[in-house]
Parts: C-alpha cells; structure tokens; sequence
C-alpha cells in the first residue's frame, strides 16, 4: 500500500496526521491540508478523526449497555446480559478491592465507562491499518487516524477529568485547609521544609494525569507505529510480522484499558483517604 | 503530538458518557445483578431448610415405621393366641360333643340290649309254656301257673 506515496516517511508521517479543522491565520475555519496548516492552526484545532471515533466508539459502547440494562432480567440472564454483566462485575470486584465499599455514585459508572470506551478504541487497532484511511481517501478526506487513544488529547482530555474529579473530592472529603495541609506537611514535616514539601507534592499531583493520560497515548502510539512500519513490507510478507503482533496487542489493548481504569480508581480512592500518613 | 481542542471536546464527551452511564447503565444492571444474587442466596438457604426438613421427615418416618412394625408384630401376637384359643375351645367342644354323643348311643344301646332282653325273656315264657303243653299233651292253664311262670322268665 506505500506504493502511493513518494517514500515510506511520507507514508508514515500520513498516517500519523489527524484530520485537522481549525483557524488559519487569516481567521478562517477549514480543514488543514498538511502539516503546515496544522501547524499554523496551533491550539485553535481539532481532530475530527480523534473526535468521531471516540464518540461513534462511545455511543456503541452506552448502546450496549443500555440494551442490555433495559431487557435486563433477575432470572436467568441473556448473552448480551451476560457479557454487560460480566464487565460490571469486573469494575465492581475492582473497585470493592482498591476503593472499598464507600457509597459512591460516581466511581462505578465512571470506571465502567472509562474500561470499555477505552478498550474499544484501543481495539480499532486491530483494523488493518490501512483499510480505513484508504477508504477516507478514496471518499475524499485526505487523513484519517481510527485509533483515538494515539491521539494524546484523547488520552489527555480523558486523565485531566479524572485529576479534576480527584481534586474535587480532595476538597469535599478532605476540605481546603486539610488539603493544603496535606500539600505542605509531608514528606518532611518541619515549618521550615514547607516550601520544599509543597514543591514535590505539587510536581507528584501534576505527574499524576500527565503519566496516567501519557501511559496509554505512549503504548498505544507505539503499538500502532509497529503496525505501519509492518505494513511498509510488501504485501505477502507482512502477515509473518502482523499476526504475532495483533495477537500480542490483543492483551495490550485489553490491559491499558484495565491499567487506566485501576489509575483511575487508586487516585479516588486516595482523594479519600483522609489520614493516610 | 498537537495539544489543541480535541483534548476539551474529548473531556466533555468522556463526561457525558459518564453522566449517560451514570443514570442509565450502571443502577439498573447493579440493581439487577444485586436482585439475582439475593434470589441465589435465597435459594440456597431454601434447599438447605428442605433438606433439614427431609432429613427429619426421615428421622419420623423411620420411627414411624418401627412403631407400625411393632404394632403389627404385637397384632400378629394377639391373633396367634387368639387362634390357639380358639383351636383349643373348639377341641374342647368337640371332645364334649364326641362323648355326648358316644354316651347316647351307649344308653341306646342299652336300652335296646335291656328292650330285646325282655322280648327274648317273654317269648321263652311263651317257648316254655308251648313246650310244656305239647309235652303234657294239655294245655295249660295260664292263670294256675302265672306264678311259676313269672318266676322261670326271672331266672333268664
């Protein structure tokens, strides 16, 4: 397939560009034609690709799970039933471990969620890779990324809601004073070591949705650069590579699916964690 | 890498969906979960009282049983005396019966032996007094000689 572009980066570097709308210079809104538009559009932009994916991918997965909470029977469950049920029961048996059993409304659903949104955009990695940005280019959109989680502001977006979560029960569990406290008190707690403390503890609670959204872009990432420079091998040879290789992000798909979810739910938990030190 | 829009637009979907989870995925199917795992235990706790209750229908079965054997053996008792019993009287009785009629047919034949004794007795009165009319050639007169008549039938 990179026999329609000039040379192999060219083909790599195509399929690691977002379908780009943004603000030109000039202050018009378009579609970026090439990494300098998308380049000029700065912060002002938006994947489009990223955007519809992880939608149409999270519709399917509230599709689902509502069909399946609608029919839902106490007796004897269906197929669809059983495997909704099952992926609850996983969330839940998670979160009773790690989070215990405090009454929360919001941690199940937002676990449960976070776990199979992400694993079904992790799994449009097993699309051949260029099956999909073909057909968009034969139907006129010049680029076309399926996988959201390579996107960074998919991940991103993703953590920094969690991180905000957290610091909203930081201060509703903890309230203000407590929390600050806990910002400057520790790891040494002498007054005169306060500014040091504060300086650590607000590096470790910025690192937190910065590794957690970064860990998943950076494995899925990856994972699909290895599927693309697979397929710059002629097309009779690629199977030898891509098949162990799908095999094999079967389980990393399914696992930074799991990783983000229990990051999600262990920095929850310690946001309510009043005297944990 | 671009950090542009995408990561707002991204944050408010994920937020949506979370919400969307929130009030129409996670409490019925929770709820219903919890609903069958309830039954479950119910029904496990049901089988184990059935069970409790079988084991003692059990237990009042079998000693319901022994209590019918032993009546029955008692009944089989009872009858069997009852039967000797019966066999005895109803010997009894027949031996009674046996010898009254054993003693009947004693007295009749008695009776007949002393009836055919007095018969025999007056015709040899009656063989007598023939012979000894055609020995005398004459009769007799019955009425001189009643007396030594009577007393020659006494000596037979």
């Amino acid at each position: 397939m990179a026999g329609e572009y000039a040379n192999s980066s060219e083909y790599i570097q195509h399929h690691l560009t977002n379908l780009t709308y943004g603000r030109f210079a000039d202050g018009e809104w378009g579609f970026a034609h090439g990494p300098e538009d998308i380049a000029e559009m700065g912060f002002m932009s938006i994947h489009v690709d990223t955007m519809f994916w992880s939608i149409f991918l999270g519709g399917l997965f509230l599709a689902i799970f509502t069909l399946a909470a609608r029919s839902a029977t106490a007796g004897v469950p269906g197929t669809l039933q059983n495997i909704c049920e099952m992926a609850v029961e996983f969330v839940d048996d998670n979160i009773t471990q790690v989070f215990g059993s405090r009454p929360n409304a919001i941690i199940g659903p937002l676990s449960l969620t976070i776990l199979v949104w992400v694993f079904l955009m992790n799994m449009m990695d097993l699309v051949p890779v260029d099956w999909i940005p073909y057909l968009a280019t034969m139907a006129g959109i010049p680029y076309m990324k399926v996988v959201a989680t390579t996107d960074p502001n998919a991940t991103l977006g993703m953590s920094v809601s969690v991180f905000l979560l957290v610091l909203y029960y930081n201060f509703k569990i903890k309230g203000p004073l407590k929390f600050g406290a806990s910002l400057v008190t520790h790891p040494i707690p002498h007054w005169s070591m306060y500014w040091f403390n504060f300086i650590l503890e607000f590096v470790d609670m910025l690192a937190k949705p910065l590794s957690h959204g970064l860990r998943l872009f950076g494995n899925l990432y990856a994972g699909e650069m290895i599927f693309i420079l697979i397929a710059l091998l002629p097309f009779w040879a690629q199977w030898a590579l891509s098949l162990p290789w799908a095999i094999f992000h079967i389980l990393i798909i399914a696992l930074q699916a799991f990783v983000f979810m229990i990051l999600t739910i262990v920095y929850l938990t310690q946001a309510h964690e009043v005297d944990e030190h | 890498m671009n950090i542009n829009l995408t990561m707002l637009g991204q944050a408010i979907s994920f937020i949506l969906f979370v919400l969307f989870c929130m009030k129409y995925v996670w409490p019925p199917l929770t709820s219903i979960m919890r609903e069958r795992q309830q039954a479950i235990s119910d029904g496990l706790e049901k089988a184990t009282a059935a069970e409790k209750q079988l084991e003692q229908a059990n237990e009042s079965a079998g000693l319901e049983l022994e209590e019918a054997k032993k009546q029955s053996a008692e009944l089989i008792a009872q009858a069997r005396t009852r039967a000797s019993q019966i066999e005895a009287e109803a010997k009894s009785k027949a031996t009674d019966e046996a010898a009254r009629i054993v003693e009947g047919a004693q007295a009749e034949i008695d009776q007949e032996i002393s009836r055919a004794r007095e018969e025999l007795r007056a015709k040899v009165g009656e063989l007598a007094v023939e012979g000894a009319e055609r020995i005398l050639e004459a009769s007799v007169d019955r009425a001189a000689h009643e007396a030594m008549l009577s007393k020659l039938s006494a000596q037979l």
